[in-house]
């Protein structure tokens, strides 16, 4: 791995502080909804969504199938139909802007579908968004971080494996130098070497103070990575968990996530 | 079949290739703009029909000459398109085709019964730029100079929007959003004014092709009606939303038709639709479009 990832960044200083839930209470808050709705034409999806997300923190949002995490992240982005309430970026209300100016506030989105192009090569899709004020990681410090990618470069986006495509997904939003990531189900269907190296990347960004939302089905995933986890039931909150109260929690986690 | 001499084979080949670069345009055009908007552009013919009156009108009006309509008429009506894109066509956005369909029809109806109104269905002559008169000897016909001047063109403009989409990064936006313009705009792409641009580049480009048609053909109101229903062939014969397979399309489609007017005179005007009927049997999604 490359030693020059000391990244600039567009939304505030990195803070010295550790990354613990106490420390979290006095930082500032990069992502912040408040009582959030949404919906997909007349379905209401979310109920009321109330969370935050302070500076360097990895927080995840955990979940039955069809709790509406997914649909938290694309209320965010504003990729719903509708919203209403408050969410704020940065300390900026971002309700009525549209997704651009929302990515363009240093949001850096992986949906679950992953959404790697067809008709552009992995390099393509790698510099399709556009950089930010402050940039982030060069293609070269990307090529390094991830050396599969480069061999690539040339080859059809979707061709890439699952494991490839979702690291170029993330990729694509490192080189924008988006310092709040929001990542759905990253680690979902890919095979448990790949997933191992996911949590190593995520791991080192968080070491880099990035701010990252992570929607997780594999509890696994986040256990070790998550300073906070929220479980989202019905459009709504219904659980909020530290990592320090993680263990012993673990047999009421177990009765609103397990199967 | 083969008594044909070869001169009028070629010659018929010539001016099919000059009808195929007219095809080309207009569908290059709506490819791209039914590729991002999602939009069947019915007006297309009609803003063709706009860029042939524009230049019939500013010379008559302005004495604007050929060589500076060539360049301010697309300019023009392509704001014209972009205007209409932004007033009218958006407030469409995630409607049925259907809807988008009708406005962009009866906006066609709108502006050919304008003209109607003011110039009937005669038609209005344009003279070409004095420059381009005389005839160019290619061994087997004579052909204006006029019309080499629009292959070179048309080529030239088409190869020219293919490499843009192709090779360059607004070329990636465009392709990207053609995909998931959704994704795209949350990826920090301004994607509304990606439309509008997008938009007032195909109507740009079949402006042009009127200013070019309008020393060959005549300059009246329904020139682009006829045009129009080929030009939809065209993009679906090559794939939907496949740049390459429009302008390759609209070409061979031109260079085709000429062939069965010296072999089969009576279906020449059909062969475009029998062509498409048969491409759909066999490759449903068109020569280059991509199969689901
Ligand atoms: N485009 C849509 N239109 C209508 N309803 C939708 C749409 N997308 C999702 N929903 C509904 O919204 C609810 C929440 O979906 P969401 O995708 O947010 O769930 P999730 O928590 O991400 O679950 P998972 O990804 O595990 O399925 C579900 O009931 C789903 O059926
Ligand atoms: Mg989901």
């Amino acid at each position: 791995m490359t030693t020059s990832l000391a990244l600039s960044t567009p939304i505030s200083a990195a803070t010295e502080m550790g990354p613990t839930a106490a420390a979290a209470a006095q930082r500032r808050q990069i992502l912040a909804l408040q009582d959030v709705h949404a919906w997909y034409g007349e379905s209401h999806i979310l109920h009321g969504m109330t969370l935050s997300v302070a500076e360097g923190e990895v927080v995840s949002l955990l979940g039955r199938n069809g709790g509406g995490r997914t649909t938290t992240l694309r209320a965010i982005m504003g990729l719903v139909d509708r919203r209403k309430g408050s969410i704020r970026i940065a300390g900026a209300e971002v309700i009525a802007l549209p997704p651009h100016r929302i990515a363009r506030l240093g949001v850096g989105y992986c949906p679950e579908e992953r959404g790697i192009f067809a008709s552009l090569t992995c390099e393509e899709n790698l510099r399709l968004p556009p950089s930010q004020a402050g940039g982030g990681m060069s293609v070269d410090e990307i090529y390094a971080l991830l050396p599969n990618l480069a061999e690539r470069r040339k080859t059809q986006g979707t061709r890439l494996s699952g494991g490839e495509q979702q690291m170029l997904a993330i990729a694509r939003v490192l080189r924008t130098g988006s310092r709040l990531l929001l990542l759905d189900e990253i680690s979902e269907g890919l095979a448990p070497v790949i997933v191992d190296r996911l949590l190593e990347l995520i791991t080192r960004l968080k070491s880099l103070n990035y701010t990252i939302l992570l929607v997780e089905q594999n509890t696994h995933f986040v256990e070790d990575l998550a300073d906070r986890h929220f479980v989202v039931e019905r459009g709504q909150v219904v659980l909020h968990v530290t990592a320090a109260e993680l263990a012993s929690s673990a047999e009421l986690l177990e009765r609103y996530i397990g199967v | 079949m083969l008594d044909i001499p070869l001169p009028v084979l070629l010659g018929q080949v010539t001016i099919g290739l000059v009808n195929g670069c007219f095809y080309a345009m207009l569908s290059l055009g709506l490819a791209v703009i039914f590729g991002l908007l999602n939009v069947i552009n019915f007006s297309h013919g009609a803003v063709y029909m706009l860029g042939a009156f524009a230049a019939y009108l500013g010379s008559r009006w302005l004495g604007i000459n050929y060589w500076i309509a060539l360049f301010i008429v697309p300019v023009v009506v392509g704001a014209f398109g972009m205007l209409v894109e932004r007033l009218l066509l958006r407030r469409l956005t995630g409607l049925d085709h259907l809807y988008s369909l009708l406005l962009t029809f009866g906006l066609a109806l709108v502006l050919e019964g304008i003209f109607l109104d003011i110039y009937g269905s005669a038609g209005q002559s344009y003279n070409g730029p004095p420059q381009l008169d005389g005839l160019v000897d290619l061994g087997f016909m004579r052909l204006p100079l006029y019309r080499v001047w629009v292959v070179a063109v048309s080529l030239a403009v088409c190869v020219g929007i293919w490499l843009l989409i192709e090779r360059t990064s607004l070329g990636a936006y465009l392709r990207a959003g053609t995909e998931n313009a959704r994704l795209v705009q949350a990826l920090g792409i301004n994607v509304p004014l990606m439309i509008t641009l997008t938009y007032g580049l195909g109507v740009g480009l079949a402006a042009l092709a009127g200013v070019l048609a309008a020393p060959i053909y005549q300059v009246q109101p329904l020139m682009g009606s006829n045009l129009l229903i080929i030009a939809f062939a065209v993009v679906v014969i090559g794939g939907l939303g496949s740049t390459l397979g429009a302008i390759l399309t609209g070409l061979g489609l031109g260079i085709i038709e000429g062939l069965s007017k010296v072999f089969y005179p009576e279906i020449s005007s059909t062969t475009v639709f029998i062509i498409m009927a048969l491409v759909l049997l066999v490759r449903p999604a068109g020569l280059f479009g991509r199969e689901a």
